[in-house]
C-alpha cells in the first residue's frame, strides 16, 4: 500500500485527482443524508417556500416530537423492536450449535447446509411468500407478530450460519484439544474455550440479524394487514402514501429516528462485520 | 462419558454423527417446516390454478400457467425491465465500488469519513432510502431540481414520474443503496493482495495502470466473481426500494418482476399464476448464474 502511494505520488497530478474523486464520492454518498437531516429540522413554512435555503433556519425539533407523538408510529416502533429482538434471540440460540457442529464434524450435513444456504439466496421471495402465507393462515398466524418472527427467524438463519461458520472455523482446534487433554469435558470446553473466543463473532452475527429484521419490508407487507400489528417500515411506507406529501418534515424526522438503532449497531460492529462476511466467504 | 471427553477432532468418529445431528436439529426443524417445505410447495403451486379466497379448490393444471405466461406480454416486459435493472445496478455498483475501494485503499486524508459514509446506506432500511430519494427528487422542492435551477438548467423534471427517465433514475438509487456491501468486500480484498507483488511489478517498471490490470485485478478475481454474483441475485430479487419509490410506475416502466408477481398474487389473488412467474424467474436467473460461474471457473483453470 505504501509503495503504491509512493509511486503514485511521483506524478504531480495524481494526488489532486484522487482527492477530487474522493470528494465526488463523498458528495454522492452524503448529500441525500444531509438533505434528509435538514428536512427533518425545517418548519412546514420553510419546506413550502421556494426560496428557502438548503439548510434549516434554526434547529427546530417540532417534527421529531410530532413524529414521536403519532400513535401508529409509536406502536409500529414497539412492534419492530419486539419482532427484531425475539428473532435475534431465536436465531442466535439455534445457529450457534448448528454452526459449531457443521464446522467441527465433517458429516454430509455440511454439504447439504451449504447448498441450502446458497439456494435460499437465489430463490425469488414470491415463491416463498405465497406458500408461507397459506401455511401461516392455516395455523392462524397471519397478522400476528409471532408469525412474522417465525418467518424472519427462518430466513435469517442461512446468513447467520454462514457468518458464524467463518468465526468457528477461525478458532484453532488445537485449543479445544489442549483443553480436553487437561481433562475438561466437551461441554466445559465449549463453555470455557470456544464461547469466549466466539463472543465477538456472535455479537456481530446477532446484530446483523437484528438489523435485517428491523429493516425488513416484503414479508411484513404480505403477512401484516392489521394496523396495530404493523412494523416500522410498513408504517413509514403507508405514511408516505397517506400524508407524506403534506408532512414532509415529519416524514423525514420519522425516517431518521427509524434509522437510529441500525446506525448505532452498525458503527459498533463495522469492523467485525466485514471480517465475518469475508471469513464466511473464504472458509465457510 | 469418556467418548465425550475425548478431544473434538475434525475427523469422523462414530459418536460425531449423532452429536452433529443433535446440535443441528434445533435449526433443522424450523428450516424444514418454514423454508424447505414452503419452497417445494411454492414450486408446486406454479403448476396449479391456486387462487386466494376461502373454499377455492386447487387443481394441478400442468403447464397451463406457462403457456399463458408465454403469451403475457406484460410479464415479459417486466422481465426485461428486471434484467436491465439487475445488470445495470450490478455493473454500475461494481465499477463505482471498485473506484471507491481503490481510493480508500490509498493513504488519503479524510479516508475514515469516506469509509463511514460508504457504510451508512447499508444500515438504512430500503423503505427509508426510498423515502429519502423521493424527497431528493421531488419535482418542486427537491434539491436536485433546485440545484439544476440555480445552474440555469431545465429544472422542472419529474424524475420518478416521467416514463422515459424513471428506470435510469431508479437504477441510480439502486446503486447508491447497494454500494456499501460491494465496496467493503472489494476493499477487504484489496487489502489482502500481497504488497510484494505490486512492489515487484513496480521495480520491473510497470506503470500504475499496468500493475492494476495485471497484478491487482487478477488477485481480486475470486472476490469480484463472488460479490457480483451475489449482487446480481440480490438486485434481481429486490423489492422494497422500487415498491416504495415508484410502485412500478409510471406506466409500468419500473415494474420489476418481483413487483409484477406480487401484484398478481396479492392484488389479483392468482397464487398459482404468480408462483409460475417465480419458477420462470428462478430458472432463468439460475441458468445465467450457471453460465457465468462456469465461465469464471474455466478461466481460472486455464
Amino acid at each position: 500500500m505504501t509503495t503504491l502511494a509512493k509511486t503514485v505520488g511521483r506524478r504531480p497530478y495524481a494526488r489532486p485527482l484522487q482527492y477530487l474523486a474522493l470528494l465526488a464520492y463523498m458528495c454522492f454518498l452524503a448529500f441525500p443524508l444531509l438533505f434528509l437531516l435538514s428536512t427533518a429540522f425545517k418548519t412546514p413554512r420553510e419546506l413550502q417556500s421556494p426560496d428557502a435555503g438548503l439548510l434549516p433556519e434554526q434547529f427546530n425539533l417540532d417534527n421529531f416530537t410530532a413524529a414521536i407523538d403519532k400513535a401508529d408510529l409509536y406502536t409500529a416502533a414497539g412492534n419492530s423492536l419486539l419482532v427484531a429482538v425475539t428473532t435475534t434471540v431465536i436465531v442466535t440460540a439455534v445457529a450457534l450449535p448448528a454452526a459449531y457442529a457443521l464446522v467441527r464434524f465433517r458429516t454430509k450435513l455440511r454439504a447439504a447446509a451449504t447448498g441450502w444456504i446458497l439456494l435460499s439466496q437465489v430463490f425469488p421471495f414470491i415463491l416463498i411468500i405465497i406458500p408461507l402465507f397459506l401455511l401461516l393462515k392455516d395455523i392462524g398466524l397471519v397478522n400476528t407478530l409471532l408469525g412474522l418472527v417465525l418467518v424472519y427467524a427462518v430466513w435469517s438463519l442461512p446468513f447467520s450460519l454462514w457468518m458464524l461458520q467463518g468465526y468457528v472455523a477461525a478458532i484453532p482446534v488445537e485449543l479445544e484439544e489442549a483443553s480436553a487433554v487437561d481433562g475438561a469435558g466437551r461441554l466445559k470446553t465449549l463453555a470455557k474455550v470456544v464461547l469466549p473466543l466466539l463472543a465477538p463473532g456472535l455479537v456481530a452475527t446477532s446484530l446483523f440479524t437484528f438489523i435485517n429484521s428491523w429493516n425488513e419490508f416484503f414479508f411484513a407487507l404480505v403477512l401484516i394487514q392489521d394496523p396495530d400489528m404493523q412494523t416500522l417500515p410498513l408504517a413509514l411506507a403507508r405514511f408516505v402514501g397517506a400524508e407524506g406529501q403534506v408532512q414532509l418534515g415529519q416524514l423525514a424526522a420519522a425516517a431518521l429516528l427509524a434509522c437510529i438503532p441500525s446506525l448505532v449497531f452498525f458503527m459498533l460492529i463495522q469492523k467485525r462485520l466485514t471480517a465475518g462476511l469475508l471469513s464466511g466467504a473464504v472458509k465457510g | 462419558m469418556t467418548a465425550l471427553a475425548a478431544p473434538p477432532r475434525p475427523r469422523r468418529r462414530s459418536s460425531d454423527g449423532r452429536d452433529a445431528w443433535l446440535l443441528v436439529l434445533p435449526a433443522l426443524l424450523p428450516v424444514m417446516l418454514f423454508s424447505v417445505y414452503p419452497l417445494v410447495y411454492g414450486v408446486a403451486l406454479g403448476f396449479t390454478d391456486a387462487e386466494a379466497g376461502l373454499n377455492v379448490e386447487t387443481h394441478f393444471n400442468g403447464l397451463d400457467n406457462y403457456v399463458e405466461l408465454a403469451g403475457n406480454g406484460l410479464f415479459w416486459d417486466s422481465f426485461k425491465i428486471g434484467l436491465i435493472w439487475a445488470f445495470s445496478v450490478t455493473v454500475l455498483q461494481f465499477l463505482a465500488s471498485l473506484g471507491l475501494a481503490l481510493l480508500l485503499n490509498l493513504d488519503l486524508r479524510l479516508r475514515w469519513l469516506a469509509r463511514t459514509l460508504a457504510l451508512v446506506p447499508w444500515a438504512m432500511p430500503p423503505v427509508i432510502i426510498a423515502i429519502m430519494w423521493q424527497l431528493m427528487l421531488n419535482p418542486s422542492y427537491g434539491p436536485v431540481n433546485r440545484t439544476l435551477d440555480a445552474l440555469g438548467l431545465p429544472s422542472s423534471i419529474n424524475w420518478l414520474g416521467e416514463a422515459s427517465i424513471a428506470l435510469p433514475v431508479v437504477i441510480v438509487v439502486g446503486v447508491w443503496a447497494g454500494m456499501p456491501q460491494t465496496t467493503v468486500t472489494l476493499l477487504a480484498g484489496l487489502q489482502s493482495v500481497p504488497a510484494e507483488l505490486n512492489e515487484a511489478a513496480a521495480i520491473d517498471g510497470a506503470s500504475t495502470w499496468r500493475r492494476f490490470w495485471h497484478v491487482t485485478l487478477p488477485a481480486l478475481r475470486p472476490i469480484i466473481v463472488a460479490i457480483t454474483t451475489l449482487d446480481l441475485i440480490w438486485n434481481f430479487n429486490s423489492f422494497a426500494l422500487v415498491f416504495v419509490l415508484t410502485a412500478g410506475g409510471p406506466g409500468g416502466t419500473t415494474m420489476l418482476p418481483s413487483l409484477f408477481a406480487y401484484n398478481e398474487a396479492f392484488r389479483y389473488g392468482n397464487f398459482g399464476y404468480a408462483a409460475a412467474m417465480g419458477n420462470v424467474m428462478v430458472i432463468l436467473i439460475g441458468a445465467f448464474l450457471f453460465l457465468y460461474l462456469r465461465g469464471q471457473m474455466r478461466r481460472r483453470l486455464q
